[in-house]
C-alpha cells in the first residue's frame, strides 16, 4: 500500500496530461502543469477557453477524461486535507439574494470557532461588518467576505474564479491589494480572469489556456512573447510551453 | 381546561400540529433559501398518490405516503444531480404525475372519496393514535437531523461547490435533506392536506426572511409564525367548523401581509 507523505518543497498542484471534454467536444487537451508553493498565478484565457474548467478539475469538481491530479503530493481521490484549499467560485453564492444571512454566519461556515471568524474578517478589513446582512453590502465588500470565508479554514492555496466581475474599479484596486498582502503572508494564489491588463500587473506568473496550455511565463515574458495576440487574436493554434523560472 | 382539550381528537390534532408546525419551517427555510420550494408541493401531490394507494390496499395511508414521497424525493435529487432535465421541469412533471396517479388510484376503487377529501385539505378529526406514533418520533428525528447537520445544510445552500471543496459530503446531505422534506410533507398531510402543505413550508419562512437579522433568527421566527398559524388554525377549525388546512394557511398569509405592511411603513 502506498502512503503519501506531504513535503513542504513539493508542488501544491500537479496536473499530468489532463484532458476534458463536454458532450464529446474537447474542452481541455494534454495539460501538464505544476503550481509551486508561494506562487501568485494568473490563469488567463478567452471566454470558453477552459480556464474555469481547469480550476474545477484541480478541485475535483469535474473529473478529467484523461490524466491525473495531485494536491499537496497526494492523488486527488486520496486527498482529504481540504482545509488547506480555499475556493471562491465565479458565483460565490446560490442563496436567494434577499435571504438574510450575516457576514459572521457566512465566514463561520468554514471556521471551526469564533476566533477564526474574527481573525479572517480582520485579515480582509471587514471586522466592523460582522453583524451586517450580506445583501446590504456592496459587490466589493461581499467579495472581501467571500475571501474571509475561504481564509477561515486556514488554507495554504487559494483559488479564485473571476473574482472582480461586477465590481467597480476602486474596489478592484483594493481587492488586488488585499490579494497581494495575502500572497506576501505566504498564501499561494491562483486567480482566474479574462482581465489581462490587471493580471499582468498583479501576479508573479501567468498561465494561458486556450483548450491547451499556451504559455506558463512571467508577466514580462508574457508581454515580450506577444501571447496576448495568440490568446485573443485569430490564430488560436499556437502551443508554446515555457518553463522559465524567476 | 378549555373545552377544546376535553376532546381527545383535538388533543391529538394539537400534538400533531405542534410537531408539524415546528418541522415544516425548519425544512422550509433551507428549501426557500435554495429557491427549491416547489419540491414541497410536488411531494405533497406524490404523497396524495401514496395515500390513495394506502386506502386502496387498506394500509395506514401515512406509511404509503412516506414510502411514495421518500422514493420520489430521492429520484428528484438524482435528476437534479445528473442534470438529465432541469430540476424545475422535473418537479413540474412529477407534481402533475403525482396528482394524475392519485386520481387513477381513486378511480380504481370508489367508496373512499369522503375520507380522501380530508387528505386533500386537512382535517382535525382524522389524526389517530397510530398516526401520532409515526408523527412524533419522525418529527423529532427531523429536528435532530437538522440540528446535527445545520452548518452543512447552510453551507450547501450558500455555495454547493464551495461546500464540496471544503470536504462536505454534499451528495449524501442533499439526499438527506430531500428525504427529510418528504417525511415532513407526508406527516403534515393529516392536518394541512396534500394541496396546502407547500404553503406551510414556504409562507412562514418568507415572512420571517423579511424581518430577520440573520439566518438563524429567520429560522426561529419562521417556527414562531408557523406554530402561531397552526395553533390558531386549529382553534378556528374547531370553533368555526372550518377545514384545518385552509384556516392555517389563511392565518399564515395574514401574518405575512401584516409583517410586509409593517416593514414597508418603517
Amino acid at each position: 500500500m502506498h502512503t503519501h507523505i506531504e513535503q513542504s518543497d513539493q508542488p501544491l498542484v500537479c496536473l499530468h496530461d489532463i484532458s476534458f471534454s463536454y458532450d464529446g467536444q474537447p474542452v481541455l487537451e494534454d495539460i501538464d502543469l505544476h503550481i509551486e508553493k508561494g506562487e501568485y498565478l494568473g490563469l488567463l484565457g478567452p471566454n470558453g477557453s477552459g480556464k474555469s474548467t481547469l480550476l474545477k478539475i484541480i478541485l475535483g469538481l469535474l473529473s478529467p477524461i484523461k490524466g491525473q491530479v495531485e494536491l499537496f503530493g497526494t492523488p486527488l481521490d486520496k486527498f482529504t486535507n481540504w482545509h488547506k484549499v480555499g475556493y471562491i467560485p465565479q458565483k460565490a453564492t446560490q442563496l436567494d439574494s434577499r435571504f438574510p444571512i450575516t457576514v459572521k454566519e457566512v465566514v463561520g461556515l468554514n471556521a471551526t470557532d469564533k476566533t477564526k471568524v474574527s481573525e479572517a474578517l480582520a485579515k480582509v478589513g471587514m471586522e466592523k461588518f460582522s453583524h451586517r446582512l450580506i445583501h446590504e453590502l456592496s459587490g466589493g465588500q461581499q467579495q472581501r467576505v467571500f475571501i474571509a470565508k475561504a481564509l477561515a479554514g486556514g488554507p495554504e492555496l487559494l483559488l479564485l474564479d473571476e473574482p472582480t466581475v461586477g465590481i467597480d474599479s476602486e474596489s478592484q484596486k483594493e481587492f488586488y491589494s488585499l490579494l497581494e498582502n495575502l500572497h506576501r503572508s505566504g498564501l499561494t494564489i491562483v486567480l482566474v480572469s479574462h482581465d489581462t491588463e490587471d493580471i499582468v500587473r498583479e501576479v508573479s506568473r501567468i498561465i494561458c489556456v486556450n483548450k491547451r496550455l499556451v504559455c506558463h511565463v512571467t508577466p514580462k515574458e508574457f508581454i515580450a512573447g506577444n501571447y496576448y495576440d495568440q490568446l485573443y487574436g485569430d490564430d488560436r493554434k499556437t502551443i508554446i510551453h515555457h518553463h522559465s523560472h524567476d | 381546561m378549555i373545552e377544546i382539550f376535553t376532546y381527545s381528537f383535538m388533543v391529538r390534532a394539537f400534538i400533531a400540529g405542534i410537531v408539524i408546525g415546528s418541522i415544516a419551517p425548519l425544512i422550509g427555510t433551507f428549501l426557500v433559501a435554495r429557491r427549491f420550494s416547489l419540491i414541497a408541493d410536488t411531494l405533497g401531490h406524490i404523497s396524495l398518490a401514496g395515500i390513495a394507494l394506502g386506502l386502496l390496499l387498506h394500509i395506514n395511508p401515512i406509511i404509503t405516503a412516506l414510502i411514495a414521497s421518500i422514493s420520489v424525493a430521492i429520484l428528484v435529487e438524482k435528476i437534479r444531480h445528473n442534470r438529465y432535465i432541469s430540476g424545475e421541469t422535473a418537479l413540474a412533471m412529477l407534481l402533475s404525475g403525482g396528482l394524475a396517479l392519485a386520481i387513477v388510484l381513486i378511480g380504481l376503487a370508489s367508496g373512499f372519496n369522503v375520507d380522501l377529501f380530508s387528505y386533500l385539505f386537512g382535517s382535525i378529526t382524522t389524526v389517530t393514535n397510530t398516526d401520532l406514533i409515526l408523527i412524533v418520533p419522525l418529527g423529532l428525528l427531523v429536528i435532530v437531523m437538522v440540528t446535527v447537520f445545520y452548518k452543512q445544510f447552510l453551507s450547501i445552500a450558500f455555495d454547493e461547490e464551495g461546500a464540496k471543496v471544503s470536504g462536505i459530503k454534499v451528495n449524501f446531505l442533499n439526499i438527506l435533506l430531500m428525504v427529510l422534506t418528504a417525511v415532513t410533507v407526508s406527516l403534515s398531510i393529516r392536518i394541512i392536506g396534500s394541496l396546502l402543505i407547500g404553503a406551510l413550508l414556504v409562507i412562514p419562512v418568507t415572512t420571517a426572511s423579511q424581518i430577520a437579522k440573520s439566518f438563524k433568527q429567520s429560522l426561529l421566527l419562521a417556527i414562531i409564525f408557523s406554530l402561531t398559524s397552526v395553533v390558531s388554525g386549529l382553534f378556528a377549525s374547531f370553533y368555526l367548523n372550518l377545514p384545518a388546512g385552509g384556516s392555517i394557511v389563511v392565518i399564515s398569509l395574514i401574518i405575512f401581509v401584516v409583517t410586509y405592511l409593517g416593514k414597508k411603513s418603517q
